[in-house]
């Protein structure tokens, strides 16, 4: 049994890692952060550079052709650093939907481009409140044109295509739902920049009218190729949040080695001690839940809705405790500007609602289990 | 990333594999397998004798103790083997709880610190079964602070006289030998006045009561002793280092990896699979689909996470310090596994009898044994403060009476 990622594997986390930390220091991040800019655009051009952004994207669309477990690595690594980029909603679900569902044309179209860092690509779902649902999609296709509005889209404003889920029925069945492609840069699109809790990934809105697109994959095709891409971006950004949670810990940890109070260490106080165990246990059970979903995904196995579940709650939790008590942790200074926790909690919070909010995960791991065990 | 046996690991499970085919109590199969926390027992047989059959049995063929050296009744295995093992024995694995402490301390301490003629001697009896051990630490005045204990070592020519009392000493009621951790010298701060022995539990002035659990079962005992001798040839380690010596004993304890934990998770998706609340199906109400998944997440998190360190065994490496969070999170999820599988039950709940109550009381004996679960082999607390020492770097508590002499640490009138 080898249930772990093999040395050259890991010899690509610490190179990701090297590279992000001389990047992506907490100084780079906060340009962002500030408002400065919308990203991190010398970033962006250097994870292109280091094959980071088309790590597991075929060679003959213009990426390393390494595989999604290389990816598990270097989104461990962006979610240790905060990376202010819109990895996740380029990488994760714009080049998954193209691989899954893309024509050779629409491939060789955006696929390089995307390895190469010049072209931004999103997925466009949500439409105000709600989880994914195909009954929550109610912008319009007709005629290779969209009409209606998405929000929030996750690096809309900076996006230059989008994978955008829309209505081609109403028989109230999934198959009513189709995916298009959407060039945001050739017209019918209007972009609204959205106040978000993590200012570091920025969110839009974008209301589409009589905008030209492309089916991505069959008509009516639509709501299971978007469960095949949210599946595989549950595993990836899970990986994002084992980064993100390992490192509030760590934060958490050597604040409370050098904070002394009381003539001690505080990290001394059993009450602080404990508190950092059990960051260690979630951060732990976070880490093993995604190897495993890891494993699924590398093998396109038929477990991967359930690990891919199980990997989202796991590590959405994980992030959710690191960053809350690394600001406990720090006391006063964790809540101020200054301190680098807020990052974390902006991010892990951010993130526990990106893909689908931790009750739709649970609801789904239920419903993926009870199918498992029928069959 | 895979989860493939190497052909030799395959070579080894098959005959494994084959062998308990061919040779377990295939009988009580189906009983070990339904058995869960506060709920192992065999309706028509003495599980200590069926234990102690299998055991013997697997000895005789060479299947006991796989790590143990063949010389002191093993079979010279690899860690990787004997996980393996531990995979293929499943439910049969049950019956091996009994030797636990034995097997899992006694028998390596012993290993490590007692002469060769005594382990050429007591060694492969142990592995076998036919002498049950068990490991005498703990004190009334003595549990997270084990070194705090009073049990008192005093020299008597060759031989040492034991007095004292220790407490929560499992199996003691049915163990043949065991290993006792005594003060020989109550004016040196109090780690550094222990000494080691092992010692028949048969011995004149060893009385052994058993306790009444909460939960009603006795399991633990207390173990008194009135001028018990017992001869130096049987000091485990130098007199003066027995803390050191049950250091090795309770490491032992902690490498026992891949055994699987009992989190509860898999009884009660069963259960919420077939339930029927006022509304319709338990497992399609959202509050208990919420709670189950919080659940499903931690026994899948703590199972890949004994898989990670069984991948470090198979490549030959020491596995990491993750693994040490099992017991910390099965033993309060058990707890709150059992009190919600009550709670689904309404006042139906409170019937605890095998032949009233919901699916035979196995939720109701595992809610009254939980308890224990968060106290046994090392409290949830003194987990934790290990995973903040050892694991992540934090000071050690501040000890008062570290450099203090013993006998002038301050009892509030105690002994």
């Amino acid at each position: 049994m080898n249930f772990d990622f093999s040395d050259d594997q890991k010899q690509l986390r610490d190179q990701a890692r090297k590279f992000l930390a001389e990047k992506c220091s907490p100084k780079a991040v906060r340009v962002v952060l500030d408002g400065k800019a919308p990203y991190d655009k010398e970033l962006w051009k250097g994870l292109a550079e280091m094959g980071f952004l088309g790590v597991a994207i075929p060679e003959e669309f213009g990426g390393a052709g390494a595989g999604h477990l290389e990816l598990c690595v270097i989104a461990e690594e962006m979610g240790r650093a905060n990376a202010p980029v819109p990895f996740s909603s380029t990488v994760y679900l714009a080049a998954e939907a193209l691989l899954i569902a893309g024509s050779d044309v629409q491939k060789k179209k955006w696929l390089p481009a995307i390895a190469a860092g010049e072209a931004i690509g999103t997925l466009a779902l949500f439409e105000g409140k709600g989880n994914p649902s195909p009954k929550n999609i109610k912008l319009m296709a007709a005629n290779g044109t969209l009409n209606g509005v998405k929000k929030p889209v996750a690096d809309g404003a900076i996006a230059d295509f989008a994978v955008v889920a829309a209505r081609t029925g109403s028989s109230g069945r999934e198959s009513d739902i189709s995916l298009f492609l959407v060039d945001l840069k050739a017209g019918g699109v209007e972009v609204k920049n959205l106040t978000n809790l993590d200012p570091t990934r920025s969110q839009a809105e974008i209301t589409f009218t009589n905008c030209k697109a492309e089916l991505l994959g069959a008509a009516g095709e639509g709501w299971s190729i978007l469960t095949q891409v949210l599946d595989r971006a549950a595993v990836l950004c899970a990986f994002e949040q084992v980064g993100g949670a390992d490192r509030a810990l760590e934060m958490g940890r050597d604040y409370a080695l050098d904070r002394i109070a009381f003539g001690r260490q505080i990290g001394s106080f059993q009450a602080v001690k404990h508190m950092l165990a059990d960051m260690y246990v979630s951060a732990t059970l976070a880490r093993s839940n995604s190897y495993y979903g890891a494993w699924a995904l590398s093998t396109n196995a038929a477990e991967l809705p359930e690990a891919a579940a199980a990997a989202r709650i796991s590590a959405t939790q994980a992030f959710q405790h690191c960053a809350k008590n690394n600001i406990q942790v720090h006391g006063g200074m964790g809540f101020t500007w200054e301190f680098d926790c807020h990052m974390y909690y902006r991010r892990a919070n951010a993130m526990a609602l990106g893909l689908g909010s931790l009750s739709y995960w649970e609801d789904q791991l239920i419903d993926r289990m009870r199918k498992k065990n029928a069959a | 990333m895979n989860f493939d046996d190497t052909p030799q690991e395959a070579e080894f499970r098959a005959t494994a594999r084959a062998w308990i085919s061919a040779n377990a109590p295939k009988q009580y199969e189906e009983e070990l397998r339904q058995s869960s926390l506060g709920r192992t027992q065999l309706k028509n047989a003495n599980i200590l004798e069926v234990a102690k059959a299998w055991q013997k049995k697997k000895a005789d063929a060479g299947w006991a103790c796989l790590h143990w050296p063949k010389e002191y009744g093993g079979r010279g295995a690899s860690p990787i083997e004997r996980v393996i093992w531990q995979q293929e024995e499943g439910p049969f694995g049950q019956l091996s709880r009994m030797f636990i402490i034995g097997h899992g301390m006694c028998g390596p301490t012993m290993m490590a610190f007692a002469r060769e003629e005594h382990k050429r001697t007591y060694l492969p009896p142990l592995a076998s079964g036919e002498n049950v051990w068990c490991q005498l630490f703990s004190e009334p005045a003595g549990g997270s602070d084990v070194a705090g204990l009073r049990t008192r070592a005093e020299k008597d020519g060759d031989e040492w006289v034991i007095n004292g009392q220790k407490i929560w000493t499992s199996g003691a009621h049915y163990s043949d030998y065991g290993i006792l951790l005594t003060r020989t010298d109550p004016t040196v701060p109090k780690h550094k006045g222990l000494t080691m022995f092992f010692l028949d539990m048969k011995s004149p002035g060893v009385e052994v009561r058993p306790i009444k659990q909460a939960s009603g079962a006795s399991d633990f005992n207390e173990v008194y002793f009135t001028n018990v001798r017992i001869p130096d040839h049987q000091r485990l380690g130098e007199v003066g280092d027995g803390w050191n010596v049950s250091l090795t004993t309770l490491m032992n304890e902690r490498s026992a990896i891949g055994a699987a934990v009992s989190t509860g998770f898999p009884e009660l998706f069963e259960y919420c699979s077939s339930l029927m609340l006022d509304d319709g199906p338990a497992i399609e109400d959202r509050a208990v689909r919420s709670k189950l998944a919080n659940w499903a997440v931690k026994a899948s998190g703590l199972k890949y996470t004994s898989m990670r360190a069984i991948s470090a065994l198979s490549r030959g490496e020491r596995p990491g310090p993750e693994n040490s969070i099992g017991k910390l999170v099965a033993g309060s999820m058990i707890q709150d596994v059992a009190t919600y599988a009550l709670d689904l039950q309404g006042a139906a709940g409170v019937v605890s009898g095998p032949e009233d109550a919901e699916v035979a009381g196995r939720f109701q004996a595992m809610l009254l044994r939980a308890p224990g679960t968060r106290v046994e082999g090392g409290t949830d607390e003194i987990m934790r403060n290990i995973i903040a020492e050892r694991v992540l770097g934090l000071p050690g508590d501040i000890r008062v009476d570290k450099d203090v002499p013993f006998n002038k640490i301050p009892t509030k009138g105690r002994n």
